[in-house]
């Protein structure tokens, strides 16, 4: 039986551009990693058939599609072997993924591979060998797609190995820069001892940094002849203001205990973070600007042993779990007792090994602190005899310099980005 | 304070070593700042007490003696050098292989003898240089005259000397007697009295000489006494030695004695040769208009009515408390002295020292506030020493103007107060163990003491001041630590604060460094990029005692802060830099304090680092600032309006005000070349102020929300021309405002573009134009019709017209 097959041909024009050919794109498949290389099997006969030539000649000059089942179906397999030798060939000699697309398209495209068409035009085929034909040509499908999904794996296989093996990375260049910033190192400080003290139920209150000279000295019970004021060497204002009231940077933080003490009732219990001015001559460990974080407690049952606890979790928080405190009798005149907090050094393995820092006491002193004084509650209008409270003050800069083992305080203002990007 | 533990050890026996007695008296009394050993390389068998028993010449040399000494086993020959060599003398002696310091190189060294001009030596008879104990090596050392011979010299005169930092408001521990007495109390050990017997003669103190006080605010008591027969010399060599140990310079041996009982005892005393005090008198008074005095450093002091004068029968002979005068000073040739011990307001001896600008070892003292009781007590104990050391017979009795004794404080201390502060119980014994030994009178009466400091401790007033003299002796190492109770305050919010700490965290997160600058600075920098138009921020507020001239004015601005800053950083960096500071501008207000206006103030510029961390080609600009400025008001959930606008100091053309609604939240803009320059800046840098007083206003508690669509947007791009001058804005506020039915329009700038093809006078903008209906997909017929009506209302609102 003879069968003729008018296949229509269409210019391979108006096709889908290619894929690049990137190995990493997604597939439907796995891909295979590593170097091993896959091998195209190619059919081990090629038959060259002229009738196939002229079959296909005919295909291709046709417009109509119709078939010729004039030739015997011997004749038909031999021809569908020949296309199948050829699209084979064709797909051997396709070059890289834009080839291999082109190919797919010519013959598996969905409108019109030479693929496709024929076994669209089954259907026309006779019911008797409609069967037989539409097996023969549905394995030649199986075949050429097979064959391209592995020439695609292969490649993709191909691809990643040299990727990984002559485009290997040097990853010790170094990487691309990033715009980088930082917060300040007394910031990031300030922000810690913050957060240690705001988990232990401290609200955060902010007070003038010009502040007026009752507030920071007599308020605090420092008055103006007493020598207590040679603790804080001032800048003062050159304005007085109505003629009589002193302006001050403020030398401490302290007259924020008055400042919160005057607006709220008890229970207090609040930091103020910020900055205080001394007048005196820097060196390694003295700056005229300051940051200081004051704490301030009142309530009832307010007891020194919880300001010993409270600090205690706040160096622990700061310097470490392991760190131990003590304190030693101090005088401050707002306070009463009146305390110096010191933490163990963790600077220097024993005594006796010329340590900087604790210069060999195995000692650090951080802090100074107490129980409010009395008269200063009084003065808020807070009975003293029904409440107590505790105040301490925190030098940031002193903390960061042993967070970090930073030398000199002086540091800190001059805003060298040598030093600040360290942090 | 300088506190030689061999002068304590007259008082209270101190076994401790002197790292670990530093820590006991840091714990509870005051700060050790260090201490120094004395005699630590003295070995006791090679450096010896020696008696001199004779001095001969040296037969071959003028200039040296032969000297014999005894160091307890025969007499030896030395040669020797030092003038003052003297039979009858204690010194130094040391033999062969002692190490000393060479009196030429100052190094320590083994001693090697050897023959001196043809005489052998046994030994060395030694300075104080070659001990190490100053850098004297004229003559030989002379030692007290009580060493035993023989003796070690460590043992004889080694020591510790404590430096030791003490509180404002304790005079007493500046006395070593009452240092004493606070170790005492440490310790556990008994405290014994400086000796205060004394004879006195038939002839009473009150015959030589009134005393009248005319400002007993100023002057609270004042006690003087009279010693006849002095015989003014150098003091004793064991008096010298702890004056100079505790730091001061023996003067003579009435001097010496004064100073000697303040160091031992913290109040301070006076001589006055008696044959110079005019009239018989003294009266302590304010001094009068004009008159003068010149102090015993030979300075002429101009004093003024507030201060009060010690006078005699014609006027000043001494600043109070502070410094004698000249005309009335011990010499050589005084035969009676009249012995000043008193005791002033602390207050007034703290401003006239101020304003003299002279503390002395007196004025220190004595403005931290001295008990008066101690005068009569110093009285004694000088008149003890003057007898003893100066040969002189004191008078009887003192004459003692002492107008109001103050009546002894009572101070009622609930027991229950001592918990309720420390948080632990003290014990009743432990209460009276530790108050008695600190000198305090103690009762108990029910459930609280009676308690009644001594004259020495006027800084104790109140029951909390006796708990602390209770924990500070009891330990703070017994004090628990406890975890605070109670009810925690109500949070307030504050809002200014939350979006300044978010801008921070927001600008180094956009890669601006924080920096921290100093709040004061010069004139001449604010004056840069203050407008002196600006009424809030010229008329800087101005420190009167600024560190530095360049840190004289608070800043009204941080500009120049941060130029400064760029400025500096460009000598070793050669990349693109950005900074920011959060502050605060300083405006001076009418009548008060200044407002803090706080500020986010950044700058930034230079090139872009390219791959390998060079910088490339490309510089930061305007858009970069502008866009950092978007991405922060953004994520705090606005969007600034950003309108051209002039600043000070700014380039013009390239300045923009940033708006949110109706409020002008901050600058944006090139500063301008000129201002640059001025802070040696030679390059393009750009600058952002955000202020957050207005920022806080506009920002909302939480940002809006809308859900994602669930349809796809529409995108168009559209070039418009539009006439040269309109800004983008314009386009775009049409835009935003155009409404078709159901559909949200969205549009960015993607292209400026002037030039060929684009009429001169016009621009054309790139425009992505994005639609998007949150009910369906938007249709081509859809997505045509509204861009048709939007074309339509540019052309007609700003004449845009679509480039073909
Ligand atoms: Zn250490």
């Amino acid at each position: 039986m003879l069968v003729t097959i008018f296949v229509p041909w269409l210019a391979n024009g108006d096709r889908k551009p290619a894929a690049p050919s990137n190995p990493l794109a997604p597939q439907s498949r796995a891909a295979p990693c590593g170097r091993q290389t896959r091998k195209v099997k190619t059919p081990l006969a090629l038959h060259r058939a002229f009738a196939f030539g002229d079959w296909l000649l005919s295909a291709r000059l046709s417009r109509s599609p119709t078939y010729n089942f004039t030739q015997p179906m011997s004749t038909i397999e031999a021809e569908i072997d020949a296309l199948r030798t050829e699209a084979l060939e064709a797909l051997t000699e396709a070059d890289g993924e834009a080839g291999r697309e082109a190919w797919r398209a010519e013959w598996l495209g969905r409108k019109d591979g030479r693929l496709t068409l024929r076994l669209r035009a089954l259907k026309d085929a006779p019911p008797e060998s409609r069967a037989a034909l539409g097996k023969s040509l549905n394995e030649l499908k199986a075949t050429l797609e097979g064959e391209l999904e592995a020439r695609r794996d292969s490649a993709r296989a191909d691809a990643l190995a040299a990727l990984s093996a002559d485009a290997a990375l040097d990853v010790t260049l170094p990487g691309r820069p990033q715009s980088l910033g930082r917060l300040h190192p007394v910031t990031q400080t300030m922000n810690d001892c913050i957060d240690a003290f705001a988990e232990m139920g401290f609200r955060v209150f902010e007070g003038p940094e010009v502040e007026w000279s009752r507030y920071n000295f007599d308020a605090v019970r420092i008055p103006d002849d007493h020598p207590a004021r040679d603790m804080w060497d001032t800048i003062w204002i050159d304005t007085l203001i109505e003629g009589e009231r002193q302006m001050l940077l403020r030398t401490h933080t302290s007259p924020n205990q008055i400042r919160v003490m005057e607006q709220t009732e008890p229970p207090v219990r609040v930091i103020v973070p910020g900055k205080c001015y001394r007048q005196e001559a820097t060196d390694a460990s003295h700056e005229w600007m300051l940051t200081q974080i004051e704490g301030l407690a009142v309530d009832e049952g307010v007891r020194m042993s919880d300001l010993k606890g409270t600090l205690y979790a706040f160096a622990r928080r700061l310097f470490g779990e392991d760190r131990r405190i003590i304190f030693h009798h101090s005088y401050f005149p707002f306070v009463e007792p009146g305390v110096e907090m010191a933490i163990d050094c963790f600077l220097c393995a024993e005594p006796g090994s010329d340590c900087r820092t604790c210069h060999d006491t195995g000692w650090i002193e951080v802090l100074g602190a107490g129980m409010v004084h009395p008269e200063i509650l009084e003065n808020a209008g807070y009975d003293s005899s029904r409440y107590t409270g505790f105040a301490f003050g925190v030098g940031i800069e002193r903390v960061a310099m042993l967070r970090w083992g930073i030398e000199d305080i002086r540091h800190f203002y001059q805003n060298d980005l040598r030093f600040l990007r360290q942090f | 304070m300088k506190l030689p533990l061999s002068w304590l050890g007259d008082y209270v026996d101190v076994d401790l070593p002197p790292a670990e007695f530093a820590t006991r008296v840091t714990d509870a009394i005051a700060e050790v700042e260090g201490w120094e050993v004395i005699g630590e390389q003295w070995d006791p068998e090679l450096v010896r007490v020696a008696e001199v028993l004779a001095v001969d010449p040296h037969p071959n040399a003028d200039r040296l003696v032969l000297a014999t000494v005894n160091v307890g086993d025969g007499p030896k020959t030395v040669v020797c050098g030092a003038p003052n060599v003297a039979s009858g003398q204690k010194v130094a002696f040391a033999t062969e292989g002692a190490m000393l310091i060479d009196g030429h190189s100052g190094k320590l060294s083994k001693l090697k003898l050897r023959a001196i001009r043809g005489v052998d030596s046994a030994g060395m008879v030694l300075s104080e240089k070659e001990l190490g104990l100053s850098d004297d090596h004229e003559g030989i050392l002379e030692l007290p005259g009580d060493c035993a011979i023989g003796a070690p010299l460590v043992e004889a005169i080694g020591d510790v000397v404590f430096d030791v930092s003490t509180w404002a408001n304790r005079a007493d521990l500046l006395g070593i007697f009452g240092f004493a007495r606070e170790v005492a109390a440490v310790t556990g050990q008994p405290l014994r009295e400086p000796d205060r017997s004394y004879s006195q003669s038939e002839r009473s103190a009150s015959d030589f000489v009134s005393v009248t006080i005319e400002a007993p605010d100023l002057c609270r008591r004042f006690t003087a006494s009279i010693i006849e027969g002095i015989e003014m010399g150098p003091s004793p060599a064991w008096m010298q030695q702890r004056l100079i140990r505790a730091g001061m310079r023996p003067i003579n041996n009435v001097v010496d004695v004064t100073n000697y009982v303040m160091l031992e005892t913290g109040q301070p005393l006076h001589a006055f040769d008696y044959d110079l005090v005019r009239g018989a008198e003294i009266r302590p008074r304010r001094a009068r208009p004009g008159e003068t005095l010149t102090t015993l450093d030979d300075i002429e002091r101009d004093l003024d009515p507030d201060m009060l004068m010690i006078c005699d029968g014609e006027g000043p002979v001494a600043v109070a408390g502070i410094m004698g005068g000249g005309n009335s000073e011990v010499s050589e040739s005084t035969k009676t002295v009249l012995l000043e011990v008193a005791n002033f307001h602390p207050g007034s001896i703290r401003r006239t020292s101020t304003q003299l600008k002279l503390r002395s070892e007196a004025s220190l003292r004595f403005e931290k506030g001295i008990g008066p009781d101690l005068a009569s007590y110093a009285q004694d104990r000088a008149l003890h020493l003057l007898e003893q050391v100066a040969g002189g017979r004191p008078a009887s009795g003192l004459v003692d103007a002492f107008p109001t004794p103050l009546p002894s404080p009572r101070i009622t201390l609930p027991a229950a107060r001592i918990e309720q502060v420390l948080g632990i119980p003290i014990e009743a014994g432990e209460v009276r163990r530790i108050l008695v030994a600190l000198g305090f009178d103690v009762a108990e009466s029910g459930d609280a003491f009676e308690v009644m400091p001594p004259f020495w401790r006027p800084d104790v007033a109140l029951p909390d001041d006796v708990v602390e003299e209770l924990i500070r002796i009891y330990g703070y190492e017994n004090l628990p630590t406890t975890v605070l109770r109670g009810a925690l305050p109500e949070a307030q919010p504050r809002p200014l604060e939350r979006v300044r700490e978010q801008a921070r965290e927001l600008a180094a997160g956009l890669g601006f460094q924080e920096v921290v600058s100093y709040t004061l600075t010069s004139e001449e920098i604010l004056s840069r990029v203050v407008p002196s138009t600006d009424e809030d921020r010229t008329g800087p507020l101005a420190a009167m005692n600024p560190v530095a001239s360049q840190h004289t004015y608070l800043r009204t601005s941080l500009r120049g802060s941060l130029l400064s800053a760029y400025a500096a950083n460009r000598h070793h960096e050669d990349a693109a830099m950005r900074f920011f500071e959060v502050g605060v501008e300083y405006l001076p207000t009418e009548a008060d304090l200044p407002h803090e206006r706080p500020v986010l103030c950044a700058v930034l510029g230079g090139q872009r680092l390219e791959r390998w961390e060079r910088p490339g080609p490309e510089r930061l600009d305007f858009f970069d600032a502008k866009g950092a400025v978007e991405t922060l008001l953004g994520v705090l959930g606005v969007e600034g309006a950003f309108t051209a606008e002039e600043h000070f100091a700014m380039l013009p053309g390239h300045s923009a005000t940033v708006s949110i609604g109706d409020d002008s939240v901050g600058v944006v803009a090139q500063v301008h070349p000129d201002v640059a320059g001025a802070f040696d800046i030679e390059e393009p840098v750009f600058l952002i102020e955000l202020w957050f007083e207005p920022l806080t206003r506009v920002i909302p508690e939480r940002p809006d929300y809308s859900p994602p669509s669930r349809y796809p947007e529409a995108r168009r791009d559209l070039a418009l021309l539009v006439p040269a001058e309109t800004p983008a804005s314009a386009l775009l506020d049409v835009i935003r405002t155009h409404r078709a039915r159901g559909v949200r329009i969205a549009a960015d700038v993607f292209d400026e573009y002037r030039g060929e093809g684009v009429a001169a006078g016009q621009k054309s903008l790139a425009l992505a134009v994005r639609f998007r209906a949150d009910d369906r997909t938007l249709s081509e017929k859809d997505v045509v019709r509204i861009e048709q009506g939007l074309l339509r209302r540019l052309e007609q609102d700003i004449g845009a017209t679509l480039r073909a």
